[in-house]
């Protein structure tokens, strides 16, 4: 099993929710991030007082899935969280050692 | 018996004037126009402090503070309406020397329900004189927002709305030697305004900056509460400035008209003003602007034309910007919410273009421009004496306060915020 981390634009979300469960990707968790790439941050100006915001926001997508899924996953995000334009973001892959449903106790592939 | 016969007789001839002269209405000269525009005046003059002030201060500070920003107004409206009950009234509005008011009306000695100020009862000119006490209190917190313990606000404030408040508001409104020499400030630009900034500025420096200014984000966490705090205040403003005619009349209506007028230009001002230096119109630059604006008109509201109201907000949009995002920097102070610069300044250049804009036929005394240069002078004397007595007492106030409870939290509850250090809350 691979579990796979993607950073996105926020806007980008439905787009990369929708082409994945076309995949048959059965769940995935989101969280609203922040951080920094080559995009960089702004900056802000308050009466004078200048701030520099060097992270950026951003959508933390993480699903779990079968091995044989994972090319064709990570090609999906990569395709549906593309504009072309910096700060697209980045897609990250790990090996996956257990997976265990909490409501039935299954474990690993039949958890997915 | 007879004395009855005779208040009957007296009543009977006050009813036959009253048939050929409604203003004569009553005997005691009460009129029900302008006692219904001050009961109103003074409702939404408080409302400028509560919620006004606490959005408009607890917008601009970082999230962990907004509670303690708030409560600095919130806590400064019920701790000076007793002060202004117990001893503020009288020393403000009572019998005494040059200098401040007497004992006469401790407690509100005398207020019974018949007595009267003019044509509206003494209840409703105490009332809405005390919501003047509890905004100037009220605008003092932002210079000291994020640091100060409020223990020592406390002290400081109530002790500030005795010792420096009711005196100058004794000095220009109440009988004083400012009044006397022919000051004009018709709404509180030199007794609400320079007072509260010239307190904001030494409290500021007094207490230092707050922990990482300079080099930490210090942005305000939530722009769209100090839009709606601003807004407060724009039309509060109108029971500010056009309650200060104390009547439902034409002076009223005047300052309410210039009141707009201005505030708009000074709002108008600081956006372009900054449009031109920092690229970009900011929401809080619209919003300060107009604030700026409405400090400045205040003294001159009910002396001063349309045409003097757009010269006055413009130049003080202008000047307060200045002040804001040039001044500060330069000389290095840490007024958090910008005090001195848009109440201090703002009013020190509304006193000022007052003496240069009255006009005769509206306030019963010209300006500069029309020929009496001396105004000018007399609005600076009463800058000046205002400057250096708040200085001086603000000063001796704090010191003592530190000496006692000391000023600041310590760095660790600075760090921590101070809605959960001091109040045991937070917004989340």
């Amino acid at each position: 099993m691979k579990f796979i981390m993607a950073v996105i634009k926020p806007f980008k979300l439905d787009e990369v929710r929708e082409a994945l469960t076309e995949l048959g990707v059965q769940g995935l968790t989101v969280s609203e991030v922040q951080g920094f790439g080559r995009q960089k941050g702004h900056t802000e100006f308050y009466r004078g007082a200048e701030y520099v915001v060097n992270f950026v926001p951003k959508i933390k997508v993480e699903v779990a899935v079968s091995d044989e899924l994972e090319e064709r996953v990570v090609e999906c995000i990569q395709q549906a969280a593309q504009t072309g334009q910096i700060g697209d973001g980045k897609i990250f892959s790990f090996d996956l050692d257990t997976a265990v449903r909490i409501r039935t106790g299954e474990t690993n592939e039949q958890a997915l | 018996m007879r004395q009855t016969k005779s208040i009957s007789f007296l009543a009977a001839v006050v009813w036959a004037m009253a048939a050929v002269n409604p203003a004569l209405a009553r005997e005691d000269g009460l009129s029900s126009g302008d006692t219904a525009w001050m009961l109103t005046s003074t409702v939404i003059v408080l409302m400028m402090t509560i919620p006004g002030v606490a959005l408009f201060y607890g917008g601009m500070v970082r999230k962990k503070n907004v509670l303690s920003t708030v409560m600095h107004s919130f806590a400064a409206t019920c701790l000076i309406t007793v002060i202004w009950m117990i001893i503020g009234y009288s020393l403000a509005f009572s019998e005494g020397t040059s200098f401040v008011g007497g004992f006469g009306k401790l407690f509100l000695d005398g207020m019974t329900v018949e007595a009267m100020s003019g044509s509206i009862p003494e209840s409703v000119f105490m009332t809405f004189q005390m919501t003047f006490a509890v905004i100037t209190a009220a605008l003092i917190t932002g210079a000291i927002a994020e640091r100060m313990k409020f223990s020592a606000l406390l002290l400081f404030l109530g002790s500030w709305s005795i010792l420096v408040y009711s005196p100058v508001c004794y000095w220009v409104w109440g009988g004083g030697f400012l009044g006397d020499a022919g000051v004009l400030d018709f709404a509180g630009g030199t007794v609400v305004h320079i007072n509260s900034g010239i307190a904001a500025l030494v409290a500021a420096i007094v207490l230092g900056k707050r922990v990482g200014y300079g080099r930490e984000n210090l942005a305000p966490h939530n722009v769209v509460l100090t839009v709606v705090g601003a807004s407060f205040l724009w039309v509060g403003w109108f029971g500010f400035n056009g309650g200060s005619a104390v009547a439902a009349n034409g002076t009223a209506g005047m300052a309410m008209a210039v009141t707009q007028i201005a505030t708009a230009a000074a709002a108008l001002a600081w956006m372009f003003a900054e449009w031109m230096t920092h690229q970009k119109p900011s929401v809080l630059g619209i919003a300060s602007g107009a604030v700026a604006g409405l400090v400045a008109i205040t003294p001159a509201s009910g002396f001063v034309g349309p045409a003097g109201a757009l010269a006055i907000g413009l130049i003080a949009g202008v000047v307060c910007f200045w002040g804001a995002t040039w001044l500060k920097h330069k000389v290095g102070y840490d007024d958090s919410l910008d005090v001195f610069a848009v109440h201090g300044l703002g009013g020190i250049t509304g006193a000022i273009l007052t003496g240069v804009f009255a006009v005769e036929a509206i306030g019963g005394t010209a300006g500069a421009l029309e020929g009496n240069v001396g105004q000018i002078g007399t609005q600076i004397y009463g800058i000046i004496a205002t400057i250096v007595y708040c200085a001086v007492a603000s000063f001796v106030l704090l010191k003592i306060i530190d000496a006692v409870v000391g000023l600041r939290v310590d760095e660790e509850q600075e760090r921590e915020g101070l809605d959960i250090a001091l109040h045991g809350e937070s917004v989340t």
